[in-house]
């Protein structure tokens, strides 16, 4: 077995300060927009009484769904004995860290009262699945740290049955975290685009989708970073196979769920929303999520797999930007998710057609306002900073062969 | 030798503290102990010492009992309170607690404690709104008339 | 102790509690007290028959003044909600008129919620629902309001608690935990809460409501605890419909119980198994 060696950031490239800045910029600039909120209500945002989750929630979303699987790469390498994965585990696990924290600062700044996340924190109601997920997301930093540790811990990493141990305990715990991400929407019985256990799965494969290209993101800027081939040939040859199943996996388990409910006569109408008349909805369906996100992704990679598809894209070109759309199709599945399945109204007399002053009946409006934005973005930039930053202090990236470029 | 040395540096630096916490902190001359208006009636419900200090745990005492199982008795209430303590702004309206004057605010600004109270509940008594205080006076008002009232006979 | 015996009992001790005895003692025991502020005020409420006529001072004035329009059944004010009770409403939507509103517009004005001037963000915790059925254009209108469900689903999804059932069935927020996260709204198959999306003030003294906190039908509890009836129901038996009749659902012998057990009725979204307490007639 070869002998890994890891390396702190310390090249202090234009680069990296670049980044680092505009993710604090980013962040400082979403805290602003968070005191706005705060300061006016909601009233400042798209958000209403009919759509009551927005933007904050879709990139809150997006992100703990995406730091879940971002542990894939250290998974593979601690359950699934794969070596060559080994030297990526550790970026993995602190990536995994950074996105669930960003994605929950979203969730908690989003809040009607969130000088109250004490109360969250001390009273609990344990039928709730929010309930749940508290404990499924502390649970998740403190055990992958602890994963990390078992890593990194000189005495510890010397016996693999530790790493292994909590490798396998964090590899069931984060599969309970996505499920329990899912079922957030998966059981709530009122809302017809929801209210399907097969939400939990979807979550899941979009989870190994997501984390992974974030992953491959990351690791691709580093090598830019360092000016080291950290990925060799072989590795991006895995991650490009592995992006393919991911894409298709998430593909598989969105057509499972919309054909169950077009089998459904009761659910005809929502699936005809989502699929053909929900205008904004419908564009970001089809061409977000599974165009962008899933088709292309895939296409490109095989393509880009293939011997006579070489001579048009390299496989690291490839694996950039199919990275990239995954992450835009992420964005848009979670919009039309989260915002377009409460756009759809809610039927309280099924088969009739209902009014009121309170828009009974109406597809809901919804347009997000500039301040969620900021604060979606700024949970995307506190993950990247904190990963920068982790980067920098401790040994989390290994040694790659030089290269000038 | 080397104690007295700590000592002394210890000494320094609680003087520079207060030294500098003289540049903060208001003038205590001008800032003295905040001067609270005093409640309707003769007394409050309990010894006012006691509810200076325990009057947030009674309140939330309360607040639990009243939300989750319908319990309304009044000792307690922060309607009570304020009712009795309602201050009368320059326009002879009870103030909310916007004004720095709410008996409320009074100490809690000066103890630098957030009220979270009134983020949901009215911080006047109900129709202070719109009338200016004499709720004798207005004849729609039966429950601040009827305990105007009450007390006009308890004092006499 | 009832409200009326509780008013002869201040109107008595009125003149000594005033004179300041009994409080006067009730406080002195207390101001040596350097124990835990909650076990101080329980003693404060156990331990001197004189705390009793100190409650009749400030507060009993209250109950005083609430007495006249009490009456004699309503609960006693330091009794606990029990599970014998199940408040609920029956609607009847035949007697219920297209145009009329009477019942939102006493609801608003009980509880402080502003005319809806943006239906998209203003709170509503009722509204007149039109119901059309689209292949032969018959139609009805009828109030929607918290069904006040046995199973609720804003109840089990909520992480605090806030959202709650008392054990008279009547469905809550308690807004002192409830932390603004809106699950609860997402999980309500009524669309029947409402977030608060502004800073309030003035509210109505029996119904805080106030910005970051979700809200809905409290079934106007504050009137049910002194045992009145709720405003949209007293409003509508004002306008002369008698469309919406009140009442304990498991008390045989209660008008609503009757009716229930006399009539065919419906529930809306009974198939989700939430067991509302809100029947309506005649849909």
């Amino acid at each position: 077995m070869a002998h890994i060696t890891y390396q702190k950031l310390d090249d202090h490239s234009v680069l990296f300060w670049g980044l680092l800045a505009m993710h604090a910029a980013l962040i400082m600039v979403g805290l602003g927009a968070v005191l706005y909120m705060e300061h006016h209500g909601h009233i400042v945002t798209g958000m209403n009484n009919a759509v009551v989750w927005g933007t904050p929630h879709v990139f809150a979303v997006f992100l703990i769904v995406a730091a879940s699987g971002a542990l894939n790469v250290a998974s593979i390498s601690s359950v699934f004995n794969r070596l060559a994965y080994k030297p990526f585990a550790r970026l993995s696990g602190v990536l995994a860290i950074a996105l669930l924290a960003g994605g929950l600062a979203v969730l908690v700044l989003d809040l009607g009262r969130p000088e109250r996340l004490t109360v969250a924190m001390t009273t609990y109601n344990f039928k709730s699945i929010f309930s749940w997920n508290i404990y499924l997301y502390t649970g998740f930093l403190v055990i992958v740290a602890a994963y990390l540790f078992t890593m990194m811990d000189r005495g510890t990493a010397r016996n693999p049955a530790y790493t292994k141990a909590a490798g396998w305990f964090a590899f069931v715990w984060r599969l309970a975290l996505t499920t329990g991400t899912g079922s957030i929407f998966g059981f709530l019985v009122a809302r017809e685009a929801y209210d399907a256990a097969i939400m939990a799965p979807l979550f899941i494969a979009a989870s190994f989708l997501y984390g992974l290209a974030f992953t491959v993101l990351v690791l691709l800027t580093m090598c830019r970073e360092t000016r080291q081939r950290l990925l060799n040939d072989e590795m991006v040859s895995s991650f490009r196979g592995l992006l393919i199943i991911f894409a298709l996996a998430v593909l598989y388990f969105t057509i499972v769920q919309h054909l169950t409910n077009l089998y459904a006569a009761q659910h005809w109408d929502v699936e005809m929303f989502i699929l053909r008349d929900g205008g904004i909805y419908t564009k970001l369906f089809w061409l977000g999520h599974i165009v962008v996100g899933l088709v292309i992704p895939a296409g490109l990679l095989l393509l880009a797999g293939s011997n006579a598809g070489k001579a048009y894209i390299s496989e690291r070109r490839a694996l950039t930007v199919a990275s990239i759309l995954a992450l835009i199709g992420g964005l848009c599945f979670m919009y039309v998710t989260i915002i377009g399945g409460q756009a759809f109204p809610l039927k309280l007399f099924p088969g009739k057609e209902v009014s009121s002053s309170f828009l009974d009946g109406q597809i809901a409006n919804y347009a997000p306002s500039l301040p969620e934005v900021l604060l979606g973005i700024a949970g995307v930039s506190i993950a990247m900073l904190i990963t920068g930053v982790a980067l920098k202090v401790m040994p989390f990236l290994p040694k790659g062969e030089e290269y000038d470029g | 030798m080397r104690i007295a040395w700590h000592i002394g540096r210890v000494a320094a630096a609680w003087l520079l503290l207060a030294i500098l916490s003289l540049g903060v902190l208001p003038d205590p001359a001008s800032a003295g102990p905040p001067q609270v208006a005093k409640g309707r009636g003769d007394k409050c419900v309990a010894e006012t010492g006691w509810m200076r200090r325990n009057h947030m745990s009674v309140l939330k005492h309360q607040r639990d009992g009243t939300v989750h199982e319908g319990l309304r008795t009044s000792t307690f209430s922060l309607k009570g309170c304020v009712d009795c303590h309602a201050v009368k702004g320059d326009d002879g309206k009870a103030v909310t607690v916007a004004d720095p004057k709410h008996f409320c605010r009074t100490c809690h600004d000066y103890a630098a404690v957030k009220l979270d109270c009134f983020e949901c509940h009215a911080s006047r008594p109900e129709g202070a709104a719109t009338q200016s205080g004499a709720a004798d006076a207005d004849p729609h008002n039966g429950d601040v008339a009827a305990l105007s009232a009450y007390l006009k006979e308890v004092q006499r | 102790m009832s409200c009326s015996s509780f008013e002869e009992r201040s109107a008595k001790n009125g003149g000594g509690c005033g004179s300041g005895c009994g409080c006067a003692s009730g406080g002195a025991s207390l101001q040596s007290d350097e124990i835990a502020p909650i076990s101080a005020a329980r003693r404060f409420f156990l331990k001197s028959a004189s705390a009793f006529a100190t409650m009749a001072l400030a507060p009993g004035v209250t109950l005083m003044a609430y007495a006249e329009s009490t009456p004699a059944n309503a609960r006693p004010a330091d009794q606990k909600v029990s599970a014998k009770n199940r408040w609920g409403l029956l609607i009847d939507a035949g007697k219920c008129q297209d145009g009329c509103s009477s019942c939102v517009t006493a609801c608003s004005t009980e509880n402080g919620w502003a005319t809806p001037t943006r239906p998209e963000t203003d709170a509503q915790w009722i509204r007149k629902l039109t119901v059309r059925d689209p292949k032969n254009g018959s139609q009805f209108s009828l109030p929607m309001m918290c069904q006040h469900c046995a199973n609720p689903p804003c109840v089990d999804v909520c992480p605090t608690g806030a959202s709650f059932k008392r054990a008279d069935g009547i469905v809550l927020v308690d807004r002192h935990i409830c932390i603004g996260c809106r699950y609860c709204m997402m999980a309500c198959p009524y669309k029947a809460r409402s977030f608060v999306h502004e800073p309030l003030q003035d509210q109505k003294e029996y119904a805080p409501r106030g910005k970051g906190c979700v809200e809905s039908c409290t079934m106007c509890v504050h009137r049910v605890d002194s045992g009145r009836t709720p405003a949209c129901v007293e409003a509508c038996t004002k306008t002369g419909n008698n469309a919406m009749i009140f009442g304990d659902l498991n008390d045989p012998n209660s008008e609503i119980a009757k009716r229930v057990a006399t009539y065919r009725t419906t529930r809306i979204r009974d198939d989700l198994g939430t067991d509302p307490g809100v029947y309506y007639q005649n849909i």
